[in-house]
This record gives structure tokens, sequence and C-alpha cells, in this order.
């Protein structure tokens, strides 16, 4: 399956330099072009498992392929293209966002992979209109209000081009309407995602199947109707829905 | 937002001077400064000369005189301690308004007060018609070590963020009762500063990290185009009037 997966993991086993074993040999399949919601409580692994797919964190047993291509930390030529392949938005857009203007925040990917001029001008326009942020391209990214720096750091990823988009916690800190704005911006990108959330409607809203990771293992892994509607799996893994919502209510998508 | 971010200080415009690539306009307050400098102190006419030179730059410019005057207010110090030189130093003296002063500590605060003042005054038109992020690459075209332009451009865009955090921290100190009201207080704000200086260390790290994963390898990109030889040219013509002028005076 390989040649139209965009992500493959398999086997993949890490413990931090203090001891603390984060992951016990996770596998899962991300074809090209779905969307995938990965569930779990505080501390399950997720974050450790999302600095597993471009390569930051290595060490462990185990392989991540992306694109068919595997991640082999030593190889910095390799590492340069996985990590143009996997785009991770951080939580906190004040750490993507670095430069003095969105538009070279934007512009430093594609730049560190050596485009220059028109091409890069082009690059930087595309992405910023895919996320609807051409307006504040000059601006400095601290005069944004949060929901904008969310999208522009979408945007600095969507500018590389990448085969997987990996979002951490997307909706956190968002007022309803920035969200209901961030789910359009999402919906209407035509790229693998994986979306890391405690915002168990917007899994369902966004994306059509759902892991579930819990003590470092994948417990779960199905339509996200199916992953909501399972109360037993739910409370043993301290996910919750949001007082009132159901699942069965809304149609999957 | 406090205007501390350094992009206060640039007034948009569309000039000649604000045309000239950074690294042009840096070398030639350089240039002039140093000129400037090495005028001796008794040629008053040529101070006056330098400083219709930089009248003239603000003109072709568009910054009005009054924001040039308002932003001299960092050069108060430097204008108090030149003041006090004719009254506290040694010497022959003269008697100006009734007042004795020493002939030495008059010249020397004027030494002082001409060239602090045109080297101010330079640098504010510098700082008018450039904008921060020009600025930032006109000293990397400059060859000033990478790092260096790294920590000031992260030192501008994260201002604002760790500002923020240190006050919500005082808020939340304050919503909790804590008022400073004496020395033994001093404790619970240095507490505050360390927990500062802890959480900018992790977001350092955090930065570096999705720096990394948007493939960083160590130098950040340089985008911007060189400078033309018309815009070197146009960059000297200060430093070369001011240059014109001194050899005058010396003659």
């Amino acid at each position: 399956m390989s040649g139209d997966a965009s992500l493959e993991v398999s086997g993949l086993a890490f413990a931090y330099a203090d001891g603390h074993q984060a992951l016990f040999g996770v596998d899962l399949t991300i074809g090209r072009g779905e969307r995938v919601a990965l569930l779990g409580p505080n501390g399950a692994g997720k974050t450790t498992l999302v600095l597993h797919l471009n390569g930051i964190l290595s060490g462990g047993i185990g392989t991540v392929r992306v694109g068919g291509m595997e991640v082999r930390p030593g190889d910095r030529e390799t590492l340069r293209e996985i990590r143009r392949r996997v785009g991770i938005v951080f939580q906190d857009p004040d750490d993507q966002l670095f430069m003095p203007t969105v538009r070279d925040d934007v512009a430093f990917g594609p730049a560190n992979l050596g485009l220059r001029g028109p091409e890069l001008d082009q690059r930087v326009a595309e992405a910023l209109a895919a996320v609807g942020m051409t307006e504040v391209a000059d601006r400095p990214p601290h005069h944004l209000s949060f929901g904008q720096r969310r999208r522009v750091a979408v945007a600095t990823v969507l500018a590389m081009r990448p085969e997987i988009l990996v979002l951490d916690e997307p909706t956190s800190n968002l007022d309803p309407a920035s969200r209901r704005e961030l789910y359009e911006v999402l919906d209407a990108l035509d790229v693998t995602q994986l979306v890391v959330t405690h915002d168990l409607p917007f899994a369902l809203q966004l994306c059509p199947r759902s892991i579930v990771l819990s003590g470092g293992a994948v417990v779960a892994d199905g339509a996200t109707g199916d992953v909501l509607a399972d109360e037993a799996l739910l409370a043993a893994h301290r996910l919750e829905l949001p007082y009132g919502f159901d699942p069965r209510s809304v149609a999957p998508r | 937002m406090s205007g501390g971010h350094g992009h206060a200080l640039y007034r948009p415009g569309d000039s000649a001077v604000h045309r000239l690539p950074a690294h042009v306009k840096v070398l030639a307050l350089l240039a002039f400064a140093l000129v400037v400098v090495a005028t001796p102190r008794e040629r008053f006419l040529a101070f006056g000369a330098y400083a219709v030179l930089l009248g003239v730059v603000a003109a072709i410019a568009h910054v009005p005189a009054r924001v040039i005057v308002r932003r001299m207010v960092v050069e108060l110090p430097f204008v108090a301690f030149a003041l006090l030189l004719p009254v506290v130093s040694q010497g022959p003296r003269v008697d100006v308004l009734g007042l004795s002063l020493s002939e030495h500590g008059l010249l020397t605060g004027w030494n002082i007060l001409a060239k602090g003042t045109l080297g101010v005054v330079a640098s504010i038109l510098l700082a008018a018609t450039t904008d921060v992020r020009s600025l930032l690459a006109g000293l990397r075209r400059l060859k000033v070590p990478d790092r260096l332009v790294e920590i000031a451009s992260f030192m501008i865009r994260y201002a604002d963020v760790v500002t923020g955090d240190m006050r919500r921290m005082r808020i939340a100190r304050e919503s909790r009762g804590f008022e400073a009201r004496h020395l033994g207080h001093a404790r619970v704000v240095a507490q505050g500063a360390g927990a500062l200086f802890v959480r900018s260390y992790e977001r350092g790290e955090r930065v570096h990290l999705a720096m990394l994963s948007r493939g960083y390898a160590g130098s950040m990109p340089l985008t911007t185009s060189a400078a033309s030889r018309a815009d070197w040219l146009r960059g000297a013509a200060l430093p070369l009037a001011a240059a014109v002028v001194l050899t005058a005076v010396m003659l």
C-alpha cells in the first residue's frame, strides 16, 4: 500500500532520556487525501508521535514512512525532504510565527527549500490565499488576532506543499466563529490531514476517520461517528463529549 | 500594543531615501558620523554645514522637523552632561551672562553636543525611512554575523509576547492581593522574573522546533536583492558632501 499512503507508522516505540516510555509499538496507515483525527487523553503520547513524523524525535524502534520515504534521522538529505512533506502546525501560533512580517514567515519554509524570486512570491501568495489571509501579508504577526495567527500558521506549512498536514490542537483558544472559519479553511484544502485534538465535535465535523491513542498505543481506529458513539471506549480512555452533544444526532460525513 | 515593538519609529513613505537599500543607508550613516567626529571642534562653520546637509536629507525624505525634534528627546541625558561641563571643568575661565565658566569645559561641552546631535539626527532619519525588516536584511548584507541578526529579529518579534507574559503574571499576582510595599516583597517580584525567564527559554525551544520543522538548517534564507551602482552613488551623496565640507574648512 506504500504507493498511495501518505503516512505509514509501524511498530513505533520510544522512551525519553529520563526513562519515561511514551510510545509502545504504534501502527497506523493514512491513505493519500484522507482526513484522520488523532484522539486521546493528555499524556497519551500524541505529541511524541507527531514529533516522530518529521524526525524531530528519534532513537526508539519502528519505522515512519511519509509518501513511501522512510524517516532516517541521521540522513540530512532525506530529513530535509521529510520536513517538506510533513507540515506540522504547532499549537501556539506565537511559536510558529517568528519572522517580522506574515509574508516573511510564510516564505521561510519554501526559501529553506531553495525557492527564490517570483516562484517564492507565487508560493507565498498561493498559501495565504488558501487560508484567506492575503490582505495581512505585510503586517507583523503580533498585530493579528489569535484566529488570524492560527490561519497564517497553517499557511506557513501549506507554502511547502506538504504531503500531509499535521495540526496539533487546531481549535484550542479559538472563539466559536474563528473555529468555524478554521474548519472552512481546512475543509477546502486538498491535502492529507492528521488532526490531533481534544475537540471531539470538531473531529466529527472534519474527519471521517478517527484513531484513539492511549497509554502510548492505538486502542481504536474507525469511522469517527462509531468511535464517538462507543461510550465504553470513551470512558476507558478519558475522552468526553461536551454536555448535551450526541454524535448520533448529526449525519456522518 | 505598547508601541515598543520597534515599528513605531518607521514612517512609511516612498521617497528616494526610503527606496535606498538599507545596507547602503547604514554605511552612509556610518561614513557621515566618521566625518563629523573627525572634524575639529573649533570649526564651527562645518557643523552648521552638516546640519544643513541633514536638513536636505530630511526634506527629500519628507520627515517633518517636529518629528525629528520630538525624537531627539533620547539625547537629553547627554545634553545635561554637556551643559554641566563648563561649570565643573578646570582651567582659564570666561564670563558668559554673568556666569564664570571654564573655557575648556565650554569647548568640550559644545563638542559633545554638536557631534552627538548630528549623529542622533542622522540615526533618526535612518530609522524613520527604513522599516525594521529591511534594516535587518541590510545588516545581513553587511555581513553582520547571522546569529546577531537573528537575535535582533527575534527580540523585535517576541518583545510584545514577553511583555504580555509579564503583564499577565503581574495581574495574576495583584489579583491575589499582592502589592509591592516594601523591600521584602522584592523576593516575589524576583521569582516572577525567574519564571518569566524559564517561560521564555521554553518558548525559545518550541520556536526552534517549529523552525526545524520547516527546514531550518542553520541560517536564515536571504531573499532581498543587492544594491545597484546608482543606489551606492545616491547613498554616498551625504557622506561625500560632508567630506567636502570638512576638506574646505581644513584648508
